[in-house]
């Protein structure tokens, strides 16, 4: 499975969510698959964007929040999984895509292969936790993610490489910034 | 010295904060803003989020402002290394204002024994201080983030005044604090 297409179908199941996508071309995939006014795409700060989810997270506890998240970033920001399970947020739901590999870079391996970061998640206290290697057993795991209250983790192991034709975010910063401040106060 | 109301003055301060509008708060502690941690860990658990690491709490705070929020970030100065990226890359870049409260062990350095010393060796304070008390105010200024010494007299002031610039320039703004303003008694 592509991560491109498992980017647009996690993002196409959760259109009512406020969405933290991490940096790097899972952030640009989430900009090609479908912006939306929630959408905030991290351009730096790799291994936040778990945490930026946990802070909206808390800060909104009644809108659905989903972090759309890569291994490289996880294994960077591992203790943030730590914090979610302790906040254990009803409302996040953290997508890890897992090609074992710094796609954005040049596809040099992570450790995924060896690290499991789904039994992490579990193990930090995420009360559901899910694996999706398939288009079949995405849709799947799209049901268990988002099929009760969070914190809930669903890893997507994905092939190596780079779609074509994947645009980079147009907007500014601080016009992310500000769009997703309001969608998230409105 | 504040002496025995120094545990009175944690609470002036986060009181200072809360008045100020300040409303979420995240953070690794230290020794020196103890009396303020113990004002933090009595708030309810969608107020105060103990982070794992500084710039995660970072991250948590950015969240948190997408997320309607007016965050504060605690920490000894030994976080301000690991904060530089997240300061540099996501609140700098996103114009996502945070104020930072760091506290500032090593003072002095290696050099001059301050009156009331208990460093090893009649140095100003422990050997993992000294570098990073040295250069402690140089990490706010390679990012030129307003920074003022907290001053016991004209706390609520230095407050307001803080809050005002962070939310004039919407970039992060920081607070340092000295030795013996939050120790306590103990």
């Amino acid at each position: 499975m592509k991560r491109f297409d498992a980017v647009k179908r996690t993002i196409e199941r959760a259109p009512d969510s406020l969405v933290v996508c991490c940096n790097g071309m899972i952030g640009r995939e989430g900009w090609t698959a479908g912006d939306r006014p929630g959408h905030f795409y991290m351009i730096g700060s790799m291994g936040l964007a778990s945490s930026v989810a946990l802070g909206l997270a808390l800060a909104q506890p009644a809108k659905r929040v989903l972090c759309v998240d890569g291994d490289g970033n996880v294994l960077m920001g591992l203790g943030a999984l730590a914090s979610v399970g302790a906040a254990a947020p009803k409302n996040l739901y953290h997508v890890c895509l897992d090609n074992e590999a710094h796609g954005s870079t040049g596809d040099q391996a992570t450790i995924t292969s060896k690290v499991e970061l789904d039994k992490i998640a579990a193990a930090c206290g995420y009360v559901r936790v899910a694996r999706a290697t398939d288009e079949a057993s995405l849709e799947r795991g799209l049901e268990v993610l988002l099929g009760g209250p969070g914190p809930a983790f669903l890893l997507v192991k994905v092939e190596r490489g780079n779609v074509k034709g994947i645009g980079r975010v147009e907007l500014t910063p601080r016009q992310l910034t500000d769009r997703a401040r309001a969608e998230a106060t409105r | 010295m504040s002496g025995a109301g120094s545990g009175d003055l944690g609470a002036r301060f986060v009181g200072a904060l809360e008045r100020a509008g300040f409303d979420f708060f995240t953070g690794v502690p230290c020794s020196l803003l103890k009396t303020v941690w113990q004002r933090l860990e009595a708030m309810p658990a969608d107020r105060y989020v103990s982070a794992v690491r500084e710039d995660s709490a970072l991250g948590i705070a950015a969240g948190a402002y997408l997320g309607g929020k007016k965050p504060v970030v605690m920490m000894q100065n030994s976080g301000l290394g690991v904060s530089m990226n997240a300061l540099a890359s996501l609140h700098l870049l996103y114009d996502v204002p945070v104020l930072v409260v760091a506290s500032w062990r090593g003072e002095g350095g290696t050099g001059g024994i301050p009156e009331g010393s208990t460093g090893p060796k009649g140095f100003v304070d422990a050997p993992e201080h000294w570098g990073m008390g040295d250069t402690t105010h140089g990490y706010f200024g390679l990012l030129k983030m307003p920074f003022v010494l907290l001053d016991p007299e004209g706390l609520e002031e230095q407050v307001v005044a803080m809050a005002h610039e962070m939310e004039r320039t919407r970039k992060p703004v920081a607070i340092i604090v000295r030795k013996g303003l939050f120790e306590g008694s103990h």
